[in-house]
């Protein structure tokens, strides 16, 4: 990457009609508006079920001024593929295919499909906007809800198990480019999508994106709960570039300072973790600061 | 040209001759032969598709449905099992109304775990809103799945073309490959009446309320239950559809003339045994045996299921005393969903028809079960008598 995106530099044209029907404070509106931006108009959409078909509008209104597939919710990536496919059969090879799924279409029921095409190296780009929950149902708790999170289904106890770290497992793939991002950080994220469409095969980032009903905060706060994720070490901006590995924008800076914060910001932000121990927070601590010194070593 | 080979073969000729241009496939026994047969073709650089091998049937016609969604012509197989967890995206395909071709080799569904033929995967699908033909033999297994593309094309309805796994998928016999000039003449390149393009945007499937509502020209748009509305009328129609496809391949290469309904002896017969699939071959045999005994019984080989071609079949059993419906499936709970179809389409018809058959239901080969000529005789010299066996599943040993 030999530039960075500022705000100056940020495409002017817009992709995302405004007055949408995400939710007031939509983390995903964010992302999405920024990622159409790097993608720009030669772009197909793939969408799964999830709050993106409902940001997406009802027929026959449309929000996206791309063109949009809307599919079943366990096949995005052979979705993606799919239209690929299509598309260079019919000797149409400039066209960006993105599959753009939350994280139960991304973490859990779509998973399969997703490991699929990366290892068959299918030549798309996978976003994944991971608002931590089925947020679009009512906030189930999905495959990756953070450990102490209440949920609909994880009402008073909070859940138990850790978040999955799909990143990590899309690395695992062998795939050249693997990225992290947050909905607070949209250059960052413009950054990583022009990088991701450069490169072949399967290419993925993961979109921390908060969700003021679903995490419990005021809807002015969206920006400041994702950027408290990212200062405080709890949500990491990285990519992986052909298998190396790197600290990004806030998170490099971070590293580089020395300057992060205590987990505890982050976890009193939002209402979900409400029921959270000190021991609880404690260990939540404990393993940020783990997962942080395996960062001051090699990364730069 | 002729040639003796399998009917997976068949249908991989077919496929090719078609031109198809994306296939996904995953692998499933009695499928797998058709996929292996492609991929050969493809990689030998004799069929210029994309070969997609996928990690699952759920995800084989989801590349299928996003690359037609795209603009291409797209192909798929499957079995049994491999069929039920597609389920999903069977009813998505019909909905989406996507003029996709899958080839079902029929097979039982578990549980228990079976591999053998019999026709519950495909009847399993009846309600989706997809064209479904039976093949009784090779030949009509490669001129069938030509049919289905143009078919599907005219209709943007997807056609399921269905053959006996291993009695028809694994075995040999002669038969004719069309001839590659004559299908370009049959089937043109599919020109989709939209695919996903930047240069003019649309959203496909999105959220459709139950309400029509206006768009953004102050037009009245369909809601959900017009768009499916829609569906079941044109699939209605795909009737005729499919009896024009099969004028227009009887015009070019001479063989065809029975889309719908099949029927053997049945012109003078008291009688008239109802089946679809290979079996109803092995039952002319059946009958002719039967017919030296001085009864007169015919066959009719439903070979167009869905949409179900309900005055073809009344008119078929028209002046017969009594109907046989042999089935290698089951509503459960209830009959074969061929007899009930059956029985629904005499009702609809009795103005027509002045009288209606008596109507008994018959079951055979579930789960491969050897399906014995002479039990079959059996069977239907007890129904001739005036009871078939109880219980009527031919060759049960409790």
């Amino acid at each position: 990457m030999t530039t960075r995106t500022t705000i100056l530099s940020l495409p002017v044209e817009e992709y995302v009609h405004p007055g949408n029907r995400a939710c007031t404070g939509c983390g995903l509106g964010i992302a999405y508006r920024i990622g159409l931006k790097a993608l720009g108009p030669d772009t197909i959409v793939i969408v799964p079920p999830s709050c993106l078909t409902v940001l997406q509008g009802l027929f026959p209104v449309a929000t996206t001024k791309l063109p949009s597939l809307n599919t079943t919710f366990a096949c995005t990536a052979a979705a993606a593929t799919g239209v690929l496919e299509a598309l260079k059969a019919q000797g149409k090879d400039h066209v960006n295919v993105v599959a753009w799924a939350g994280d139960g279409g991304t973490a859990d029921i779509g998973i399969q499909s997703l490991s699929g095409a990366s290892e068959r190296g299918d030549d798309f780009l996978f976003m994944c906007y991971d608002n931590e929950g089925y947020m679009n149902t009512g906030v189930q708790r999905s495959g990756t809800t953070p450990q102490g999170a209440i949920t609909s289904n994880t009402p008073f106890k909070g859940k138990l198990q850790q978040k999955k770290d799909v990143a990590a497992i899309m690395t695992a793939h062998g795939i050249d480019y693997v990225a992290t991002a947050s909905a607070a950080y949209p250059l960052d994220l413009h950054d990583k999508v022009k990088k991701a469409i450069s490169l072949k095969g399967v290419k993925y980032i993961h979109i921390h994106t908060p969700c003021p009903p679903g995490w419990g905060f005021d809807a002015r706060y969206t920006v400041r709960v994702g950027e408290l994720a990212v200062k405080t070490g709890y949500w990491d901006l990285y990519e992986v570039e052909k298998g190396v590995f790197r600290l990004t924008g806030a998170s490099a800076k971070t590293l580089k300072a020395g300057t992060r914060k205590p987990v505890e910001e982050y976890l009193k932000s939002q209402v979900r973790f409400r029921v959270m121990s000190p021991e609880q927070a404690a260990d939540v601590q404990a393993r940020v600061d783990a997962k942080w010194s395996t960062y001051s070593g090699g990364a730069g | 040209m002729h040639v003796i080979e399998t009917g997976n073969t068949a249908a991989a000729l077919a496929v090719k001759l078609a031109g198809a241009q994306v296939v996904a496939a995953y692998p499933i026994t009695p499928q797998t032969p058709l996929t292996e047969k492609l991929s050969e073709y493809i990689e030998a650089g004799e069929m210029d598709a994309r070969y997609v091998p996928v990690e699952s049937e759920h995800s084989a016609l989801g590349v299928c449905i996003a690359a037609s969604s795209a603009g291409a012509r797209a192909f798929t197989a499957t079995s049994a099992n491999g069929l039920l967890y597609m389920h999903e995206q069977v009813h998505w395909a019909a909905g989406a109304r996507l003029p996709l071709v899958m080839c079902v080799a029929n097979r039982a569904v578990g549980a228990p775990w079976n591999i053998w033929n019999d026709h519950q995967d495909s009847i399993s699908q009846r309600d989706t809103g997809w064209i479904q033909m039976y093949c009784c033999d090779h030949q009509q297994i490669i001129d069938d799945t030509l049919k289905a593309f143009r078919v599907a094309e005219a209709t943007s309805i997807p056609v399921m073309v269905c053959y006996d796994g291993y009695l028809l998928s694994h075995t040999y016999m002669p038969f004719a490959i069309p001839d590659e000039d004559q299908v370009a003449e049959f089937l043109p390149p599919f020109r989709p009446s939209y695919a996903l393009d930047p240069g003019s945007p649309a959203n496909l499937n999105t959220v459709t309320l139950p309400e029509v509502r206006l768009d953004v020209n102050g037009e009245l748009a369909h809601g959900y239950m017009e768009i499916r509305y829609l569906l079941q009328e044109d699939l209605r129609n795909a009737v005729q559809v499919v009896e024009e496809t099969d004028a227009a391949y009887q015009a070019i290469f001479g063989r065809g003339g029975a889309p719908l309904v099949e029927p053997y002896r049945c012109d003078d017969a008291e009688y008239v045994v109802v089946g679809m699939g290979s079996i109803t071959y092995q039952l002319r045999d059946v009958i002719e045996t039967l017919r030296a005994e001085g009864h007169r019984i015919g066959v009719l080989g439903v070979r167009l299921y869905r949409p179900f071609p309900d005055a073809a079949v009344a008119a078929a059993v028209r002046g017969a005393r009594g109907v046989f419906v042999m089935e290698k499936a089951l509503s459960y709970g209830y009959e074969g969903a061929l007899c009930s179809d059956l029985k629904s389409a005499l009702y609809d018809h009795l103005g027509e028809l002045g009288t209606a058959p008596s109507v008994k239901g018959l079951v055979a080969g579930i789960g491969g079960r050897e399906i014995r000529t002479a039990d079959l005789a059996d069977a239907l010299r007890s129904g001739l008598a005036g009871s078939v066996p109880d219980p009527n599943w031919i060759g049960i040993q409790l």
